[in-house]
């Protein structure tokens, strides 16, 4: 952990504050009386806003996961060193792909 | 009085450290991050079914409504709720120079977190 | 010594106390009669001088100056000369360890030289620096800077924070919270001429960004000092550093 990984994590933070906060409320009205993938789709089909703001949530979400798993591996497993970070960013880039992949996904389906 | 050996003593100090309202708050912020970061890889591959049609999607959400995934979905809520309280009082300790020494914040932040699992289940989830 | 008394001390007291006493691998066990106003330190002394001489332990002023005399207290790192038996005793059990995270030298003594020497490592010493002016620096009281290094100067090393903290005992390398707080009335000391080269030295994985805000050493401090928040500035400091050189960088 450097200055600059902890403000990026912290800077992270307060996006995902954001885009939880509007996610969280997503879900909320969304899952009243069930929920479908005709519903789902039917929201982000196409629609442009809500595939910028999944690609903004996916980013920050990829940052900032894996810097507070390096902690707890660094913290309750022995595992530290190159090998730790490399597949921890490793891990950013998993979850970015998928992530990408997934708001494409109901974007274009 | 004679010494006498006995097993060695439990860690107290594990013990006590439970009860500490800001060891509580980072145990359980800790935990939370855990549980969403193994299960954001998941996510993304559900939604990514999308890809091979609304149909694909609809029937892997077939596959997940059964008790065990909707108390994991009630518990992921949560878990994404209380991250996000408990990370928004470190970031006021850290940055906006917050200075509180009580359960109260902690509390707080657990209760809100609840609510908005209850409001999940509330919803017809 | 306080004066023995023939009776109980207060309501459902008991006539003895029991005190259970780490010793290396084993755990002895002692009685020692209750009196008024006895302090986990009375205990201990009595113990040594009355019951079993091999037992070691530390102390000097006995009156909650020095720190010398920290040990855990069930469960808890504390001073023993101000910790009153009735307080932390009611049901008649008491059990001592030596604090935890450093090397134990003999029962309850520990060795303090890993504590200071990640003092050393976090800066936390004065810079006069070069050229050190003629006459006193001014340094208003009420100045913001002042005022956070007041918030944290009254710590006498006594090592209860560094007991208390998990990340201690979870990441060996971690500097603790008595040496970053005392690096950071440094940093705000205007007088000092290593600002950058000790937020250098706390910064990273052994330094202030391991610290999860658990508040065990805020908790526990028989000072009130908050290392916390003096580690929170840290992380403020370091992270408008690294700022200010990207930006000058890129």
């Amino acid at each position: 952990m450097s200055p600059l990984l902890y403000l990026a994590q912290r800077g992270t933070a307060a996006i995902l504050a954001v885009t939880v906060a509007v996610h969280l409320g997503t879900i909320l009205y969304a899952v009243r009386g069930g929920l479908t993938a005709g519903e789902i789709l039917g929201r982000t089909h196409g629609n442009l806003a809500f595939l910028a703001f999944y690609a903004v949530f996916v980013l920050a979400a990829a940052i900032h996961a894996p810097i507070g798993l390096r902690s707890i591996l660094r913290e309750w497993t022995g595992w530290r060193g190159r090998s730790l970070d490399l597949s921890m960013i490793a891990f950013s880039a998993l979850l970015a792909g998928l992530g990408l992949r997934a708001a494409l996904a109901v974007y274009w389906a | 009085m004679r010494a006498s050996t006995t097993p060695p003593m439990r860690a107290g100090l594990i013990r006590a450290s439970l009860r500490r309202p800001g060891f509580a708050a980072a145990l359980i912020h800790r935990l939370s991050g855990l549980a969403l970061a193994l299960f954001l890889p998941m996510h993304f591959i559900a939604l990514g079914t999308a890809l091979q049609g609304a149909d694909r999607l609809e029937s892997f959400l077939g596959l997940t409504q059964n008790g065990f995934v909707r108390t994991a979905e009630w518990g992921l809520v949560c878990a994404l709720a209380v991250h996000m309280a408990l990370g928004l009082r470190v970031l006021a300790i850290e940055w906006l120079r917050y200075r509180e020494r009580t359960a109260l914040v902690v509390s707080g932040c657990l209760a809100t977190a609840f609510a908005v699992g209850l409001l999940f289940l509330l919803s017809g989830a | 010594m306080t004066v023995p008394v023939d009776h109980a001390v207060g309501q459902g007291v008991t006539e003895a106390l029991r005190v259970r006493v780490r010793r290396g691998d084993a755990v002895a066990e002692y009685v020692v009669p209750r009196r008024a106003n006895q302090t986990v330190l009375d205990v201990v002394t009595e113990i040594q001088r009355d019951q079993d001489p091999t037992l070691a332990y530390r102390f000097a002023c006995r009156v909650g100056m020095c720190g010398s005399c920290g040990m855990t207290v069930n469960g808890r790192p504390r001073w023993t000369c101000r910790t009153r038996v009735a307080a932390v005793a009611p049901d008649g059990m008491l059990s001592l360890e030596p604090l935890r995270n450093l090397p134990v030298v003999k029962d309850l003594a520990v060795d303090m030289e890993p504590f200071f020497e990640k003092w050393r490592r976090a800066h936390g010493y004065f810079e006069p620096g070069e050229n050190p002016p003629d006459d006193f620096a001014t340094v208003e009281p009420d100045s913001p800077a002042r005022q956070e290094v007041d918030a944290g100067i009254e710590c006498i090393n006594c090592g209860v924070c560094y007991a208390a903290c998990d990340v201690v005992t979870w990441n060996p390398d971690y500097l603790g919270p008595a040496a970053l707080n005392r690096a950071w009335t440094l940093v705000n000391d205007v007088r000092d001429q290593d600002r950058d080269g000790r937020l250098a030295a706390v910064a990273g994985d052994a330094g202030c960004h391991s610290c999860h805000s658990h508040m065990s050493c805020t908790e526990h401090c028989p000072k009130g000092l908050s290392p916390t928040f003096s580690i929170a500035g840290l992380k403020r400091e370091t992270g408008k550093a690294a700022l200010r050189r990207f930006w000058r960088r890129g």
